[in-house]
């Protein structure tokens, strides 16, 4: 069943210099409990789609179901994960992680607490709980995001590049652990990255958007096993899949000419 | 399951290690190094006294000061003390509510601040000591016109601050407070207000310490009470020590007026250190 349906989904900025149009119409689905990762060029409107699919900007066109339900503002169901890590600075971590509780509940109980620092405890943050987001690295402040994300019990997250600022290593070891809670919890997630490895190794599907004005090039298909683990990364088949998704990046209209190409787009009024 | 490897846990480099003395001085001087200055100016004062030998009209002797400071206490000091805390408290409640406000909205509706910011930025290259005569015609020369010049001096430093503060607040914090559908007033409780806390605060300590010129202008400008009565009437009868007292109350004033300030900031910010 699909979880997430968008519909000709379209946008076009117009409070800049000049109008920009940042996403053809785009229609897709997401299936329930499924990893889809969107891949494109920079600039291809990832974030744009994402800000959209979870509530926080208005498409001009188009329509967006989830579960079933006609869908344009923001969502409790819908958690998102941003590319900056965005805690409150004068929150501890565990005051971070209770925020969607009382933003939505107004009043915070033991058991919301204990669920907390459960979640802490699977980050391996436990002894973190009254330390502020300052006083740890990016990596553990992306996991304190993570668990609080997680606090709100969604049934969709969109991340954005949501290990991007990390270094390599970390990155890795949060994918894993990110596929790991997402086979636990039974999560949809739908992924911006910019790194095609990293969508292969987590993806049911990749989405790849073209060169700006987005659109929704190719829908490619991951059949690798579950669970996914990185020495996977070194098969055929995952390299074979790599090479596919790229060759639709390449193969998309202008590609190596891409300042004549949004030059195009601009004025087009 | 996550785990957290040592190399994640960011280690802030220590400062390097201080030679003795430099380290002692480094841990004391901010407890000793005040009050040994203060000694310091108090025995240069007392010695040019004694060796210019001014008369008191000039400059009193610290020894006469204080001596004229017990015959005050005992008499009616307290009560124009009093009566400069009350418009200094008051002009401070109604000149901070308005920056307040006005901060707030102007931080929050750009197209406000286009407006209103000419007529702002007019009235505060004006100064006060000008304006202060105009608002005695207006408003007499009683309380009201002493708080509303405190209040004029007191607005601006936090109507800047809190309009800064407010714009300060980071758009992805928005856009998640918006993502988990809070209400206006959780946009301001929970994000704004702690967010814009720390230049608000900043503000503050400017106005409060502005507080005490204010009220003193006030009173120059015709009373019959409070400290800046006193250094006026001081003026006109030549009796300088009493000048001298009423200004050592006004700074005392001023003093404490920053130390709560601070002690806000250490109770408010405590996550900033």
């Amino acid at each position: 069943m699909a979880v997430f349906v968008a519909e000709q989904i379209s946008k076009r900025f117009v409070d800049g210099p000049r109008p920009l149009q940042a996403l053809l119409p785009v229609s897709f689905e997401v299936e329930a409990g499924e990893i889809v990762c969107l891949v494109g060029p920079s600039g291809s409107g990832k974030s744009t789609l994402l800000r959209i699919m979870g509530g926080l900007i208005e498409p001009d066109s188009g329509a967006m179901w989830f579960e079933g339900e006609l869908h344009h503002a923001p969502n409790t169901a819908i958690g998102f994960v941003f590319q900056k890590t965005n805690l409150m600075p004068w929150r501890t971590v565990l005051q971070n992680v209770l925020l969607p509780i009382e933003i939505q509940h107004k009043k915070v109980t033991d058991a919301d607490r204990a669920h907390a620092e459960a979640l802490l405890a699977t980050m391996g943050l436990k002894e973190f709980e009254h330390a502020y987001p300052r006083q740890l690295s990016g990596g553990m402040n992306q996991r304190v995001v993570l668990a609080r994300t997680l606090m709100q019990r969604p049934r969709l997250l969109l991340m954005d590049e949501p290990f991007g600022q990390l270094d390599a290593l970390t990155r890795e070891r949060l994918n894993l652990e990110l596929l790991r809670l997402q086979a636990a919890q039974k999560i949809t997630i739908f992924m911006v990255t910019h790194s095609i490895p990293e969508a292969v190794l987590l993806a049911d599907r990749i989405f790849v958007l073209s060169e700006r004005p987005g659109r929704l090039i190719a829908q490619v298909a991951v059949s690798l096993p579950r669970p996914r683990t990185l020495a996977m990364m070194g098969a055929p088949a995952f390299g074979e899949i790599a090479m596919q998704v790229r060759r639709w990046i390449g193969e998309t209209p202008d590609f190596d000419d891409s300042t004549q190409n949004s030059r195009a787009v601009e004025t087009l009024d | 399951m996550f785990e957290v490897s040592k190399d994640e846990i960011r280690y802030r480099p220590r400062p390097s290690p201080l030679p003795a003395w430099r380290a002692w001085s480094s841990r004391y001087h901010t407890y000793l190094l005040a009050p040994l200055t203060l000694i310091g100016m108090v025995a240069l004062w007392a010695w040019l006294v004694e060796w210019r030998a001014y008369p008191p009209f000039i400059l009193p002797s610290p020894a006469l000061v204080w001596r004229k400071f017990l015959s005050m206490a005992a008499g009616s000091l307290w009560l124009h003390v009093g009566v400069t805390l009350m418009e200094i408290a008051l002009g401070l409640v109604i000149g901070l509510s308005a920056a307040f406000v006005l901060g707030y909205l102007l931080g929050k509706h750009r197209s406000l601040e286009r407006i209103a910011a000419p007529y702002i930025v007019a009235s505060q290259s004006i100064p006060v000591v000008a304006i202060a005569p105009l608002i005695v015609i207006w408003m007499g020369s009683g309380l009201v016109s002493k708080v509303a010049v405190t209040a004029l001096i007191t607005f601006f430093p936090t109507l800047v601050a809190t309009i800064v503060g407010v714009r300060s607040v980071d758009p992805d914090l928005r856009d998640l407070m918006r993502s988990l559908r809070a209400t206006r007033g959780q946009m301001f409780w929970k994000l704004e207000l702690p967010a814009a806390l720390p230049m608000i605060l900043g503000g503050l300590k400017l106005s409060a310490t502005l507080a005490v010129v204010g009220a003193v202008v006030g009173e120059f400008m015709g009373a019959t009470a409070g400290l800046g009565y006193l250094i006026n009437l001081g003026r006109g009868v030549l009796d300088t020590p009493m000048i001298f007292v009423a200004i050592f109350m006004l700074v005392l004033i001023a003093q404490a007026l920053y130390v709560a300030v601070l002690w806000l900031e250490a109770r408010l910010l405590h996550w900033q250190r």
